[in-house]
């Protein structure tokens, strides 16, 4: 099988992408969902590329997401884990930038606690730049894996109604996907109080409740936001249990979901803060389906970036030593 | 040994008319008429003679971030925007904040191509809690007392550095001015830009207007009290310019400023994620941008300054939060106001030249009108010229200019300092 894709220099946000070009990445992951259910889940696509990693803020399930998905494309990756603040060395941004591209990456996946980080790393780098999270802006590839997902489960996403729940202001997952569900189709309610809510939604494509079981009752999906605890210091709510209870999904507002809505959660979760433990075991959660989907997304995006004719057949072993060298 | 401007159009407070303007020895204007010539003549012909331009607000680095500014290459950048007087801003490490450090910014200053009139601290370290000795820096001859960077956030503080200056009246000569950026830090700490439409798409944290405006009414409260005589440093929303606006109808003695920024970007420049927008106070919208202009056009601001702010292309190039607020202005100041104020060059030179003189107290020398035994303090703009802004090519060992690339109209051609031409034809000549 073999097939070429447009291929965008970068991968720093759903804002700016195009519904084809959404779909096309959509289309692309299902082909790297297959070779992930393989015996020897490893295709040779990217071959002596590399892919290195510029994580400024800990995630280890996005950074393993990423690098599982690199190396199951047969890519060479590298990892620099950087302190919260260049600065704070006496180096700035733009020096560790080029020195990464002296090693030869030829793509960057950057996350950082500062929106925007990524567009500037991608203003000095003639490597490719994937955001993985950027601050409180955006995070593409969590966005894609969510419609993905969703489209899994529920074919597509036109006509959907899909409440976003929670800390929407600190929240790049909600950013990428406020963009990434309207552009395909679905109508979007964020659900929060004030204090969550960005200062402004002028002009963007949701509509605004405070009250989480008037919603439910209407809803194709919910997306519950991660509820940080940094958040009652700031007095932007009382405490965890008063949000809970106003905005945490638990057996009685399940109830009120419809039966085949679908929830999600971008993980990891506070058990007992956004949604109980017997929820996340509901049949109607996809948690996991996520987690899983989202080594595939990451293959179809660093392979749209890197890649030029997809060739999927198996990986030969002897491969498999080179790559990961 | 003369020096003559000739062919020039005098625009000063009293008015316009052509005239040659000669020079002598002593700096002073010894001449005004037509064909005059001198032992050098330089070329004003198609070109505004105007009294040079006087900046209240210009951070020179000097003593203690030399890699981005110093007080010489400051001036020589405000030399070649047309300043002959820049008012040096108290933050400097350490703070200017006692006579030792005035005398060093004095000392630098004497060489410099632009008079620097320094300012210093209204409280020790610039730190919000100790009044600095402001008897003994009046003394020295200081009239400008800020903490700029930062507001002083307490109240109590505040009433009290505002009483005290109003018993200085006398030892100065004339009313200490204490110039407030204005920004409660509880609600701007941890923004990096104007909060809005923007900065909620760009996921930026923001800086609600509201950190602004409170002190704006807080101090326009406490000189009713105190009838200490306030400058407002750098207006940047409607609702500062409408309460200094009211404060002044009610005859309270306040003065204003607004920077060439705040009217001529906003904040969708953010979009770019370049730290060379990020600027406190941080570039408002389009309406606070509008408010800026009209309170220009209708005298509630009383000055065009530019908050010349130099940082090191390195402390630039870091994510938005890191990167330390500020941008070049000197030498775009005039262009851009003449390009993007909406005013004309009569009223853009009151807003720049002879209005800021008078705030900084340094009306006998500057700002004053070209007429025979008056300092020369002058700058010759030709108004026709284009020319494309190229943070490279400025004076300053910093190029972080927000216009990088913009093609502007109009542009210095001369500036004389005392008599001194320290930049003929649009080059410093030292």
């Amino acid at each position: 099988m073999s097939a070429t894709v447009a291929s965008p220099k970068h991968l720093l946000g759903m804002d700016g992408m195009s519904r084809d070009g959404l779909e096309e990445i959509l289309d692309l992951t299902d082909t790297f969902a297959e070779v992930g259910r393989r015996s020897i889940p490893k295709v040779p696509a990217l071959r002596g590329k590399t892919v290195a990693s510029l994580f400024f803020e800990d995630s280890t399930r996005t950074r393993m997401s990423f690098e599982t998905a690199a190396k199951r494309l047969s890519a060479d990756t590298m990892t620099f884990t950087a302190g919260s603040s260049s600065l704070s060395k006496g180096e700035s941004l733009r020096d560790t930038v080029e020195v990464i591209g002296s090693y030869g990456a030829d793509a960057i996946v950057v996350r950082h606690g500062m929106a925007g980080t990524p567009h500037r790393v991608a203003d000095w780098t003639d490597a490719c730049v994937i955001n993985a999270g950027d601050g409180c802006h955006e995070h593409p590839t969590q966005a894609l894996l969510d419609c993905y997902t969703l489209r899994e489960k529920r074919g597509n996403l036109d006509g959907m109604r899909i409440a976003i729940v929670g800390d929407v202001r600190n929240s790049r997952v909600a950013r990428s996907n406020v963009l990434a569900f309207s552009m395909l189709g679905a109508e979007v309610v964020l659900v929060a109080p004030p204090t969550l809510l960005p200062p402004s939604v002028d002009g963007w494509p949701v509509s605004i409740s405070h009250d989480l079981d008037q919603v439910l009752t209407g809803l194709d999906a919910c997306y519950l936001l991660r509820m940080q605890r940094e958040r009652i210091n700031e007095g932007l709510v009382p405490s965890l249990r008063e949000y809970a209870s106003d905005y945490g999904m638990d057996a009685r507002r399940a109830k009120l979901l419809p039966a085949d809505a679908v929830i999600l959660h971008p993980g990891p979760t506070n058990p007992g803060v956004e949604l109980t433990v017997e929820v996340a075991t509901d049949p109607r959660s996809v948690i996991l389906d996520q987690v899983s989907n989202g080594v595939s997304v990451r293959m179809a995006v660093l392979f749209m970036l890197l890649g030029s004719v997809l060739d999927v057949a198996p990986s030969r072993s002897s491969d498999d030593s080179e790559a990961d060298g | 040994m003369s020096l003559v401007l000739r062919g020039g159009k005098v625009v000063d407070s009293q008015g316009e008319r052509i005239l040659d303007v000669e020079i002598g020895d002593d700096g002073r204007i010894v001449s005004v008429g037509n064909d005059l010539s001198g032992d050098t003549n330089l070329d004003a012909s198609g070109c505004v003679v105007a009294p040079g331009l006087v900046d209240l607000h210009a951070h020179l680095r000097e003593p203690g971030q030399e890699d981005a500014e110093t007080i010489e290459s400051g001036s020589r950048g405000g030399a070649l925007g047309g300043y002959t007087a820049l008012v040096a801003m108290p933050n400097t490490e350490p703070a200017t904040d006692c006579a030792a450090v005035v005398e060093q910014v004095r000392h630098l200053g004497a060489a410099a191509l632009c008079e620097i009139v320094p300012t210093a601290a209204m409280t020790v370290g610039r730190l919000g809690v100790d009044m600095a000795p402001m008897g003994e820096l009046v003394d020295m001859g200081v009239g400008i007392f800020t903490d700029d960077g930062t507001g002083v956030q307490d109240p109590r503080l505040m009433r009290r550095i505002m009483e005290y200056s109003t018993g200085l009246t006398a030892r100065l000569g004339r009313p200490v001015l204490l110039a407030q950026h204005c920004e409660v830090s509880a609600l701007s700490d941890g923004g990096y830009m104007h909060e809005g439409d923007w900065s909620s798409r760009l996921g930026i944290p923001g800086q609600p207007a509201e950190a602004e405006e409170l002190m704006v009414m807080r101090d326009i409260a406490l000189v009713r009290l105190t009838g200490a005589r306030m400058h407002f440093q750098h207006l940047s929303t409607a609702s500062s310019v409408a309460m200094v606006r009211g404060a002044k109808a009610a005859g309270l003695p306040v003065t204003a400023e607004a920077t060439t920024h705040h009217f001529s970007l906003t904040d969708a420049a953010c979009a770019s994620y370049d730290p060379v927008f990020k600027v406190h106070p941080p570039l408002r919208t389009d309406n606070d941008v509008a408010a800026v202009r009209k309170g220009l056009a209708d005298g509630t601001i009383d000055a065009i300054a530019t908050d010349h702010a130099p940082h090191a292309d390195h402390s630039k190039e870091q994510p938005f939060d890191e990167a330390p607020p500020g941008m070049l202005g000197l030498e775009t100041a005039l262009s851009l106001a003449l390009e993007d104020s909406g005013l004309d060059l009569p009223e853009i030179l009151a807003l720049m030249s002879w209005r800021p003189a008078a705030i900084a107290g340094v009306n006998d020398r500057h700002g004053l009108p070209v007429v025979v035994g008056n300092q020369a303090n002058l700058c010759v703009i030709d108004p026709d010229e284009t020319w494309t802004v190229s943070g490279r090519a400025m004076a300053s060992p910093s190029s972080n200019t927000p216009y990088e690339g913009r093609t502007l109209r109009g542009r210095v051609r001369h500036t004389i300092r005392a008599g001194e031409p320290v930049v003929v034809d649009g080059e410093a000549r030292r």
